[in-house]
């Protein structure tokens, strides 16, 4: 039986812990509205890259780039894996590498080759206990306090580079798409070879086929455009994944917060009952001492 | 005048969306201008000044990194960065040539090289065209 000392100890730190929950999900509530906002500014331009690829990529013949037809190889995957800076997020993290391992296990039981970038800490410290050899890389978004296009770019250069340079043969990302504050789902994206979604390609062709002048080329339009598409896809990926995170860090915050309630109010009443007893306890031994006179 | 439905947006956000007289876009190959019902064209734009004249008010944004697609719906900009050209100033331009210069040292390849001293004496002819 725990001192009644004891009682007013555990009570007082679950109110601290309630206080500090409390505000992390304040701080979350505040911070998904800004991630939400820049996700959402986003989105015509994503759009609108995709329209324009769909639209020259249907009227390309022959001899197309290798970022949207693929080197012709299938042997090595780059995995770009992109994954929150901190914990305390529910299964943010986890459920991101979970769809990440599933995928590594699956090509590795095929034969091939994987190699995994990682964006985020959280994703390395997950991932790097089973796949240290195939991480090549960690980028870190830590010191990064407004998401730009540019740290979208920085990888979408790099996977470039990477690819360029005959380090894989297929990118795939993964991420946490942003549905709501109580819904995200990860995702796994192809990045190259680019994959164009069918029914944009019929939307294209359904729609009124213009006749378009390109300027220089054709091919030269699509040599610049599809790089600049891989980076726009990343950097839409991470402000889904900032959005995500906020939302996830948002409810489980607000579990916890809960939690804690439920907690003192047991411990409250654990507290009275025992003060109580020991109140009861003490006027029976006075009665029963004045009796015995 | 007839108008047509012009947009500008960056990766960050839209910056413009509306029914416009006319925009004068800087095309790698040229500036030019589009009016109601120009001829579907798509087009690289090279750093520049976009200047959007709709509804009696002029706009001047400048624009870097972009693609123009003019199509039967309209007018469509993207731009890798984009601001008001009152914003700008001759600092992040100067920043910019810094950049340009960076890439034509690091370049690997002569490709590489090719296209990025073509950015550069682009940003050059910029800043001079502004005066700044």
């Amino acid at each position: 039986m725990p001192s009644l000392k004891d009682l007013r100890n555990r009570i007082s730190s679950v109110k601290a812990t309630q206080k500090i929950t409390k505000a992390m999900q304040m701080v979350a509530a505040a911070k998904l509205r800004r991630a939400q906002a820049a996700a959402e500014a986003a989105r015509p331009y994503a759009e609108r890259i995709e329209k324009v690829l769909a639209n020259l990529a249907g009227g390309v013949s022959s001899g197309a780039p290798v970022l949207l037809a693929g080197n012709g190889r299938d042997e090595t995957h780059l995995l770009v894996v992109a994954t929150a800076e901190r914990g305390l997020c529910g299964a943010f993290n986890s459920s991101i590498v979970r769809l990440a391992r599933e995928h590594i296990q699956r090509l590795q039981g095929q034969g091939k080759t994987v190699k995994i970038l990682c964006v985020g800490k959280k994703g390395y410290d997950q991932l790097r206990r089973n796949y240290e050899k195939n991480i090549i890389e960690l980028i870190e978004l830590r010191g990064v306090r407004q998401l730009g296009f540019e740290q979208g770019d920085a990888i979408g250069r790099k996977v470039i580079d990477l690819f360029e340079s005959g380090e894989f043969d297929v990118a795939t990302l993964f991420f946490s798409r942003f549905k709501s504050v109580i819904q995200q789902f990860p995702t796994a994206l192809q990045l190259i070879p680019a994959q164009i979604s069918a029914n944009e390609n019929e939307a294209a062709v359904a729609g009124p086929q213009a006749n378009y002048e390109y300027e220089p080329g054709q091919d030269e339009i699509l040599a610049t455009l599809l790089p600049r598409n891989i980076s726009v896809q990343i950097f839409r990926a991470l402000l889904e994944n900032a959005a995500s995170e906020q939302g996830a860090r948002m409810s489980a915050m607000d579990n916890a917060t809960r939690n804690a309630g439920d907690m003192i109010k047991k411990q409250t009443t654990l507290y009275n009952r025992s003060r109580q007893a020991i109140i009861t306890k003490e006027l029976i031994e006075i009665i029963s001492g004045a009796e015995a006179l | 005048m007839a108008t047509f439905h012009f947009e500008l947006v960056s990766p960050e956000k839209l910056l413009f969306s509306g029914e416009v007289d006319a925009v004068v876009a800087p095309g790698a190959e040229g500036v030019f201008t589009v009016l109601k019902d120009h001829a579907p064209v798509m087009t690289v734009l090279k750093p520049g000044v976009v200047e959007i004249d709709g509804a009696g008010k002029k706009e001047k944004l400048f624009v870097r990194g972009g693609f123009a697609d003019v199509g039967l719906g309209g007018f469509t900009i993207l731009a890798e960065y984009a601001i008001p050209v009152a914003d700008l100033d001759a600092a992040k331009i100067d920043a910019d040539i810094k950049d340009a210069s960076e890439d034509v040292a690091d370049a690997k390849s002569d490709e590489a090289r090719r296209l990025a001293s073509e950015k550069l004496g682009q940003l050059q002819e910029l800043k001079a065209a502004l005066g700044l």
